[in-house]
Order: structure tokens, then sequence, then C-alpha cells
């Protein structure tokens, strides 16, 4: 078997030397933290205008994320490029030759991709809730409040996991484009839709992003939204179970399938 | 030394290799011939554990592929021209490949000189030619100085200069006392680089033989006569018990006799010739006669014998000696 370490230096290399990498984390970071930004200004300013339940229920750490609907997006996208260019590019095959044993190529790209977008991710928590708060006002908290802290480290691991997820799918599919053609709508609008239909939303909160989620809000029920039958760590729990499954499949299609 | 043993590899009901036994020796140059569709590649892919066998083994030095440690440093491999991702450099490919083998990254710069593409070694892999994507690739199968190297179809679709340069390179190599084993649909390519011939066709083992031995077995030589008197002269063969078969030009062709005992058969009943001479298939042609049965993809166009145990449609070698 090759060595654990080599094989982890090769991915760090081949990560480190495509553009992609880096247009897709700084996306991430951007927008997550310019949307946090703008929404956090305009919560602000139009305070009074909210209604007296989600005044009640206001997350002043929830709102300084809520960029992250669409700069998970570009999270999404850096995950499925790190697997599915290897099989776009036909690369797959000279790696596979270079290091046969599946599971040592696989999860030694994982940990590297994983690493990298835990980084990313906490970065741009924290610079978002930062950022966020300066211009929330009044309605500002700060990191030292109870759960805050939790919570910002949560966003950090929740856009890892929304990675990680995408690495699993886009391994199963063996296909940047479809898996993007997937995972790009459900996160962005099936998800979303679904969690404010009646009856569908019972199922949706269940969804990775939707149960990850919860570990961003400090304030249950954040601003009117429902009640969900597990907390912010229960929910991150549900997500976790959805990555493992995501990598679990993606190892058994690399293992079985020819490359 | 490559050991396959029984090696089968289905696709649903087709089956692309059958019960394939051969063993690739060192220090010689294999050629593994066969047409298009023939099984090639996909055993080839089997041989690196790219693709999971339905059934057989192969070994390399007596272990799978799977348990080697450090595989680039055993055997190299060209499979595609473009298994390479496009958007890195030239040297970035090989030195990821290096690294996942502990080779140092000097090598890198080693095998970019060897291939002759020191000077694009910086640029994206997605701006290379056919030929220079190929020279990457044969970069990346010496980047661990393997004692086995793999090539498939390593000549298809390059220029004059880029075959003449394989040509050589696998000479050289081979002439270092590596294993080669290298593939092509074209015999004539194979006669000038290989000493020993495995020959496929539909997936079953058609020979596995010395090049020497292919020759000498499956060259067809006759007898080729052409005279003013075509008919009396056909006439009179035919008398004595040899075929002729017409093939165009005025000209007959005797399977199975001497040129001196046709010449002498000739002026005894004073025939005039023009000509008289000894001919020899080519190897091409003997390799289309052998796997004539077994050819994956027929051109449908003009039937002229029929029959045979092929499919339908001309087999491959004779439509050679009948126009």
């Amino acid at each position: 078997m090759a060595a654990a370490s080599a094989v982890l230096q090769s991915e760090w290399t081949k990560i480190r030397t495509v553009s992609s990498t880096v247009w897709t984390l700084a996306s991430a970071l951007v927008v997550t933290v310019a949307m946090s930004a703008a929404l956090s200004a305009l919560l602000n300013a139009t305070f009074d205008d909210l209604s007296e339940l989600e005044r009640a229920t206001f997350d002043p750490t929830f709102v300084s994320f809520s960029g992250m609907v669409l700069g998970q997006l570009a999270m999404v996208v850096f995950g499925v490029l790190v697997v599915g260019t290897e099989y776009s590019s036909g690369m797959i095959r000279t790696s596979l030759a270079a290091v046969p044993q599946r599971a040592a190529f696989l999860f030694s790209k994982i940990a590297v991709a994983g690493a990298l977008a835990l980084l990313v991710g906490m970065v741009t928590s924290f610079l978002s809730f930062f950022l966020g708060q300066a211009l929330l006002g009044e309605h500002r908290t700060t990191l030292g409040a109870d759960n805050v802290l939790r919570a910002v480290v949560g966003a950090g691991l929740y856009m890892t996991l929304i990675a990680l997820f995408s690495m699993g799918v886009a391994t199963m599919l063996r296909s940047s484009m479809l898996s993007l053609g997937i995972l790009v709508p459900f996160f962005f609008l099936i998800s979303q839709i679904l969690s404010a239909v009646p009856k569908a939303k019972e199922v949706a909160r269940y969804f990775p992003d939707q149960a990850g989620s919860k570990i961003m809000q400090v304030v249950p029920e954040a601003l009117g939204s429902e009640k969900a039958p597990y907390g912010p760590w229960g929910g991150l729990g549900i997500m976790l179970v959805w990555v493992a499954a995501a990598l679990a499949g993606g190892y058994l299609v690399l293992k079985r399938r020819d490359a | 030394m490559i050991e396959l043993e029984g090696l089968t590899k289905r696709f649903g009901a087709k089956t692309a290799v059958d019960h394939l036994s051969f063993t690739v020796r060192p220090g010689v140059v294999t050629g593994f011939l066969g047409p298009n569709g023939a099984g090639k590649s996909t055993t080839m892919r089997m041989m690196l554990d790219l693709d999971n066998p339905t059934s057989g083994t192969v070994r390399i030095d007596g272990r799978h592929y799977r348990e080697l440690q450090e595989p680039l440093k055993y055997i190299g491999a060209l499979l595609d021209a473009k298994a390479m991702h496009g958007g890195r450099s030239a040297y970035n490919n090989l030195l990821c490949l290096a690294q996942s083998n502990r080779i140092p990254e000097r090598r890198v710069g080693e095998v970019l000189d060897l291939v002759g593409l020191t000077a694009v070694a910086k640029k994206k892999s997605k701006g290379f030619s056919l030929g220079m994507g190929q020279r990457l690739g044969i970069a990346s199968a010496l980047l661990g100085d393997p004692e086995i190297l793999m090539f498939d179809e390593p000549v298809n679709g390059l220029d004059p200069e880029g075959i003449h340069w394989i040509r050589n390179l696998m000479k050289r190599l081979a002439a270092e006392g590596r294993t080669i084993f290298v593939s092509s649909h074209l015999m004539s390519e194979m006669a000038l680089t290989a000493d020993h011939l495995i020959v496929i066709g539909q997936g079953k083992l058609l020979a596995d033989t010395s090049m020497a031995d292919f020759i000498q077995r499956n060259s067809r030589s006759y007898v080729r006569l052409r005279s003013p008197q075509q008919e009396r002269l056909r006439d009179l063969l035919h008398a004595n018990g040899f075929v002729a078969v017409e093939a165009g030009g005025g000209t007959l062709e005797v399977d199975g006799a001497t040129t001196e005992k046709l010449g002498e058969l000739a002026a005894a009943h004073q025939i005039v010739l023009h000509e008289l001479s000894a001919q020899r298939a080519s190897l091409e042609e003997a390799f289309m006669q052998m796997t004539a049965g077994a050819v994956e993809y027929h051109a449908h166009g003009t039937d002229i014998h029929g029959g045979g145990d092929g499919p339908a449609g001309p087999r491959w070698g004779e439509t050679f000696e009948g126009v």
C-alpha cells in the first residue's frame, strides 16, 4: 500500500495546481460574507417593520449567516469539481494506476479537500459573523454570549460538510455536470421550496442542509421559523449521517465499478 | 513478467475478453495485436486493475496490481494520451503522480527532458496537440523508471516524426533490458518493433509466438505469372494440378509451387512468359487472414467470396487475392 503521507501530498499538489480551487473557495467566502453583510444591514434598517414574533425571536447570529444560502453553492461546486474533474479529464485512470488502493486514493483526496474546506469555512463564518454584527447596530450580539461561539463554529462545520457531501455525490455519479445538475437545484431550490410547503416540510427538515443549518441558530425557532424535532447538534448529526452515506456510497462505486 | 490466467471480461451479454492466458516475458518487446474492438484496451485496463475482470487473474512479478507498493516503480503505462487534467501544467500533472509514489521531484524534469517537453513544462496540458499529449503520457509511464512498460496504441494519430520517435524509444527501452508490452492494430508497426507477438481476435488468443515464427508460419508464398497466352497457360497449369487464380492486370497467382517448376513447364509447352516471380504475402495480409473470422467491425461492401465461418461481409485478408 502506498504510504498515506505520499498520497496526501500528491492530492494536495493536485488541489493547489488547478485554478477552480481558488475561484470556488474564494466565491464561497466572498458571496457568503457579502450577502450576509448586506442582509444584516438591511434588517438593521428595517427592524421596526418586522412582525412581533420575528422581533421576539430575532437571532443576530443567524442573520449574519444568511448569505450562506448562496455561498454554500460555491462550496458544492468546489466539492464536485475536486472529484468530478478526475472523471471528466480521464485523469482517474492515471491516478488509480498510481494509487490502486481505492480507499487510500479516495479518502486522501477527501481529507485534503475537506481540510481546505474547513479552513475556508471557518474563516468565512467568523468574518461573516463579525461583519454582520458590526452592521446590525444595536441589535448585535457578541461571541461571548450564550451559544454564539457554537453557532459560529457550527457555520464553518456546515460549509465543510456541504463540500464533503458534494464530494461523495460526485464520486457516486462520476460526473461533474450530472452532480452539479442535481446538487445545485436541490440546495438552492428544491430544499428551500419544500421547507415552505406544509406536509413536505416534515420531510424537508431532514434534508442535509435543513438539518445542518440548525447549528447556526442561537435562538430556537429563530425569526419565527418552525420548531424542529432535533436540537442544533442533533441537526448537525443528521447532516453528518448524510455525508457519511454519500462518502460510503462513493467509495463502493469507486471500488466496484470499472474506472 | 506479467502473467494472465483465464482473464475474462463480460459486458452484459458481450464477452470482450475471453479466457485469455499468456505471459509477457522480460527483456523483449511483446506486441499485442488485434483488430479494432478485439479487447486489447480492456485487457490492458484489467492488467492495471482499472477494470475488474469477470474471472481470471493478472499477476505482475507474482503479485496482483493492487498489492504493489508504489506501482509506478514496477510498471508504467500509457493508456490514452489525454488521461491528464487539462487545467494543470505538464509539470504539475507529473509532479502529483511522482509524489504519490515517492518518486523524487527531480525525476519530473528528467522525464520531461527525455520526451522533449521541457519547453512547455509549465503550460496547461489542455493546449497540447495529440503528439504532445502522447509524449506527456509516455513521460508519466517512465516516471518511476519501471522495469515493465505498457503502451496502448502509442503511434495512433501521430505524424511520421512522432511515430519514428516512439519506435526508437521502445527499441532503446528494450535494449536496456526492460519488458515492453505494446498494443497495435497494425501488423506492419509490430513487425518493426516487436520480438514476440500475441494476437487476439474477439477477445480470444489467436497466436502467442515469436515474431520470426509468425512470419515463417503465416506469410503465404506464391508464384506470379504473366503471359500473353494467358488462357493456354491457365489450362496447362490446371492440367498439371496447379490452382491458378487470376489476380488482375493479366497476372495469375499459383500457391505451393516453385518458379523453377512453373518456368520449365511453360518452356516445355512453348508458352511465352512476361513475368515469373516468387511472391510473399505481406505480414499485414497474414494478420488479416488470421483474424478474418474474428473481426468485430466489418466493412459492408463488395462481398466477393461470401460464405466462410465469419460473419457476413468480405472476410479480411481474402479480398486482396480476389479482384
